[in-house]
């Protein structure tokens, strides 16, 4: 069986300049979206706060919830559905974190118990300080940025044999970072600042694959990161790990076109460079169809049955995924041609 | 044929190895190795941050320091002088008669070397110094005060009885706790919580308490209540004591400390008993202080404060209150455990109820199930007999995935689970990539051999490359993450390795043995 033939050929080069248009639009709109809702939706984890999920025995009323949760002072907490109908189950989160005091679970209990008269279980609960929201904040930022610099470091070494000046460049990247953090610039400050620096770096010392690589992932995590604030999805640890995974997953696509694209131009180097992308993209093209359907697969099925924990998690790795396929075709390629048009000038 | 036989070697062993390792997770029975460790988002537990206020350490140092400098100052009749602890961790010295300058400085050289004087000034005669402790010294009380909370803690949880806790010191002044299974939460932070410092003070008789309420307090005394809760009615009560500030005897002389019932009301109450020294102290305070009042003050709270009858000597004491005979537990493990260096505040708090873990538990295999078929079926489908063989690295895959967690012991968690999944899908990729290869190799007309040979030759580069970003991720995930996130990071490392294993090494000696043993001429792929 087969779903691409050996011998297609489709222009995707060519439409570049669509998938330019549309790659921009999509990133607007993302960037839009953040600025109207104030920044990203932070879960417990990076805000603070107290996350409460309660299991009731039988069918009950939010307005029941939260009239419960008024008489011990909770005034102001958030009561959503969780998971099917038919659970029964509630989440409930307030901005307090301070709710250390040893009776807070059995109160919270009580209170429901008589506000909804409905027998009840605590399934979990989740507090976590300002202080510790604001350190894993900063974390994850971090974390991000450093992966973005170390697959970008073996790109460039594997690719255009460019080891040392890419270990260089990532070793003084790093200890610029480390030494501003030392004077409190803010985190999301000082991680835009660096990868902005390490694009123009990239440009200039002709990093090609690099550079196509990083504008690939930046451009998939912020579509991911958008379209999560436009559906009003928190960002939670586990969101993070999803963002990251799907840098790596948008990767492993890039990286396989790259593979071909530099076998395929040392084989005939007399050929444009463009049409070599764009054989190398249609060599490919069934293998990244493939392998995109069979993780799709699993990760809907995450999605769909892997209960209101992960929920959130798999919602993310499908638009990563696509996302990440389209990217690797239509994003991370045709930069590799940008240099040329840089050399048709002079 | 000699490449061929070191391959299946390989495989061979590798595959025993992870039966090895995991079947003692389904069967315990057969061999003695660990299981699996499950995450306590799966098992249900509690995760606990604490955070040492390490500042109330340096603070209490101070006091005492303070404390000691006034004995010292008494006891050479050093007069008109008067010395406190101000702004947390200073102590400042007012001396109002010049003629006792000389005398303070020599019993400060001598005695209190150790202390940084800040500033030293006239103001109207009286000569005023502000002191504090070096940075050195500060930083080294800190850094105790961590280490000891964090000791103390664990013999309070091992006294406690939880099976595998994992506490740890996280940064500079935070603790990590993991309490995998707890139920009793509430109980269990109480215990962790509590700072239990014991310390036993007299009660000020000599001075009004009512005109104490009112804020006339006299100097060197403090209002402390004792708190009683009713057990019938849930009433709390609350009786204000004025207490003396100085501390006479503290938790630090204790031995041991044991649950006792009383006989005559058979009430449960807390049997403490002293070292020698501490033994000597109680006999000369009681000794000293017959027909007064005597307090018995836990974490500044006033548990009983009976009227001493007589000089008590051998060294024991016991405290009352109302206990419940778990509250008396708890309290004998914490006084035996002895006291924190410094007050601790959770700081982040995560409860997973057991019923939610194993449905998640559940969850993630239903999903893992449903999603390897349908991925299984595709392969099928796609690549016949190749496929097959593509299905069978598949499976030894999450073997393989299984065996590594019980064999480094690492933790399963939910996002774990999402992370085996998340490999089922892209372990084919790379038997994909090598079957795209082969398909090409074979349309420009070679031979089935030669064209195994050329596929796995031409993708073995591209799937290390590939794979070797996706480990950097997990790698730096590892490093970041904490708990949940740690375990998918493991997984999908994990699973990054194994499949790179049975792509590479597995499906290859298969095919080898197909072609080359079996001789066959053709492959369905």
């Amino acid at each position: 069986m087969q779903f691409i033939k050996p011998d297609v050929n489709i222009d995707f080069i060519g439409k570049r300049k669509i998938a330019f248009i549309i790659s921009s639009v999509m990133i607007l709109i993302s960037i839009a979206s953040l600025i109207i809702h104030g920044g990203p939706r932070y879960g417990v984890d990076f805000a603070g706060g107290t996350l409460i999920q309660v299991k009731f025995l039988n069918p009950t009323a939010i307005n029941d919830i939260k009239s419960g949760l008024d008489t011990i002072g909770l005034k102001k907490s958030s009561v959503q559905m969780f998971g099917a109908a038919d659970d029964n189950e509630y989440l409930i989160r307030t901005d307090k974190s301070l709710m250390t005091d040893r009776e807070f679970s059995e109160e919270v209990s009580q209170a429901l118990k008589f506000s909804t008269k409905n027998d009840l279980e605590i399934r979990r609960i989740e507090m976590v300080g300002p202080q510790v929201g604001k350190d894993l904040r900063e974390k994850a930022l971090f974390a991000m940025f450093f992966s973005l610099l170390f697959i970008t470091i073996y790109i460039s070494g594997r690719f255009e044999l460019k080891w040392i000046l890419s270990g260089v460049m990532a070793g003084a990247l790093m200890s610029a970072v480390y030494f501003l953090s030392l004077f409190h610039v803010s985190t999301p400050f000082l991680i835009g600042a660096a990868l902005v620096v390490t694009l123009i770096l990239f440009w200039f010392l002709k990093l090609k694959y690099a550079m196509g690589a990083i504008v690939a992932l930046i451009h998939d995590v912020s579509i991911t990161v958008g379209i999560f604030s436009i559906c009003g999805k928190e960002f939670t640890l586990p969101i993070i790990a999803a963002l990251l995974t799907i840098i790596g997953y948008s990767l492993n696509d890039t990286i396989i076109v790259f593979d071909r694209i530099r076998e395929n131009s040392r084989k005939n180097q007399k050929n444009p460079l463009h049409a070599i992308i764009n054989r190398s993209i249609n060599e490919t093209l069934s293998r990244t169809i493939l392998t995109s359907l069979t993780t799709l697969t699993v990760v809907v099925c995450l999605f769909v049955l892997g209960g209101g924990i992960i929920h959130d998690f798999a919602f993310a790795m499908i638009i990563g995924i696509l996302v990440g396929t389209y990217s690797s075709v239509y994003v991370a390629s045709p930069i590799l041609i940008a240099w040329q048009g840089q050399k048709k000038q002079k | 044929m000699k490449k061929f036989s070191w391959r299946l070697v390989i495989v061979i062993g590798v595959i025993l190895a992870a039966f090895v390792y995991v079947l003692p997770s389904f069967k315990p029975a057969l061999w003695p190795h660990k299981k699996i460790n499950l995450g306590l988002d799966l098992q249900g537990g509690m995760h606990l941050v604490l955070e040492v206020d390490t500042e109330k350490a340096v603070e209490g140092t101070v006091e005492r320091i303070a404390q000691e400098l006034k004995d010292q100052v008494k006891k050479e009749r050093i007069r008109n002088i008067s010395i406190d602890r101000i702004e947390g961790s200073k102590i400042s010295v007012i001396i109002r008669d010049p003629d006792n300058v000389a005398e303070f400085d020599k019993l400060l050289d001598k005695d209190f070397k150790d202390l940084r004087i800040l500033s030293r000034s006239n103001d109207g005669g009286n000569l005023v110094i502000t002191m504090d402790l070096p940075d050195k010294r500060t930083e080294q009380i800190k850094k105790m005060a961590t280490d000891q909370a964090l000791e103390t803690i664990r013999n309070r949880i091992d006294q406690f009885g939880v099976s595998e806790p994992d506490i740890r010191r996280q940064g500079e002044k935070r603790l990590l706790i993991q309490l995998p299974g707890i139920k009793d939460t509430k109980r269990a932070k109480e215990l962790i919580g509590r700072t239990a410092q014991l310390e036993f003070k007299l009660v000020d008789e000599t001075h009004d308490l009512d005109a104490a309420l009112e804020g006339n307090l006299p100097p060197g005394s403090q209002i402390l209540y004792q708190v009683k809760v009713d057990a019938l009615t849930h009433r709390t009560s609350k009786t204000p004591f004025l207490i003396k500030k100085r501390s006479l005897l503290s938790g630090a002389y204790l031995t041991d400390a044991s649950v006792q019932i009383d006989s005559q009301y058979n009430e449960p109450y807390v049997g403490i008993d002293f070292n020698r020294k501490g033994a000597r102290i109680f006999e000369r305070i009681t000794g000293a202080n017959v027909k007064k009042r005597l307090a018995i003050v836990l974490d500044n709270k006033v548990y009983s404060a009976p009227v001493i009858q007589e000089k008590i000597s051998g060294g024991s004491a016991r405290i009352t209150g109302n206990f419940s005979t778990e509250e008396a537990r708890d309290l004998a493990i914490v006084l035996r455990a002895g006291a924190l260096p410094a007050p601790v505040n959770i700081i982040e708090e995560r409860t997973v109820g057991p019923s939610l873990g194993s449905d998640s538990i559940n969850k993630g295999l239903i999903s893992v199930c449903i999603g390897g078929i349908l991925v299984v079926f595709f392969m099928i489908i796609y690549y016949k007999t190749s496929g097959l063989i593509a299905d069978f690295a598949l499976i030894l895959n999450i073997l393989l995935i299984a065996g590594g967690l019980a064999g480094f012991q690492a933790t399963l968690t939910l996002p774990g689970i999402a992370g085996i999944i998340l490999t089922i899908g892209m372990a084919v990729d790379a038997n994909v990539l090598i079957f795209e290869r082969i398909r090409e190799e074979m349309s420009l007309g070679k031979t089935p051999r030669a064209a195994v040979d050329a596929g796995y030759a031409r993708a073995t580069l591209t799937i290390l490359d590939a794979n070797v970003t996706t480990l950097i991720a997990a790698l730096v995930l590892f490093q970041f993450g904490t708990g949940p996130v740690k375990g998918f990071a493991v997984t999908l490392s994990l699973g990054v390795i194994a499949s790179l294993f049975t792509a590479l090494v597995l499906t290859r000696a298969i095919f080898d043995y197909l072609l080359i043993n079996r001789k066959i001429k053709t492959i369905s792929i």
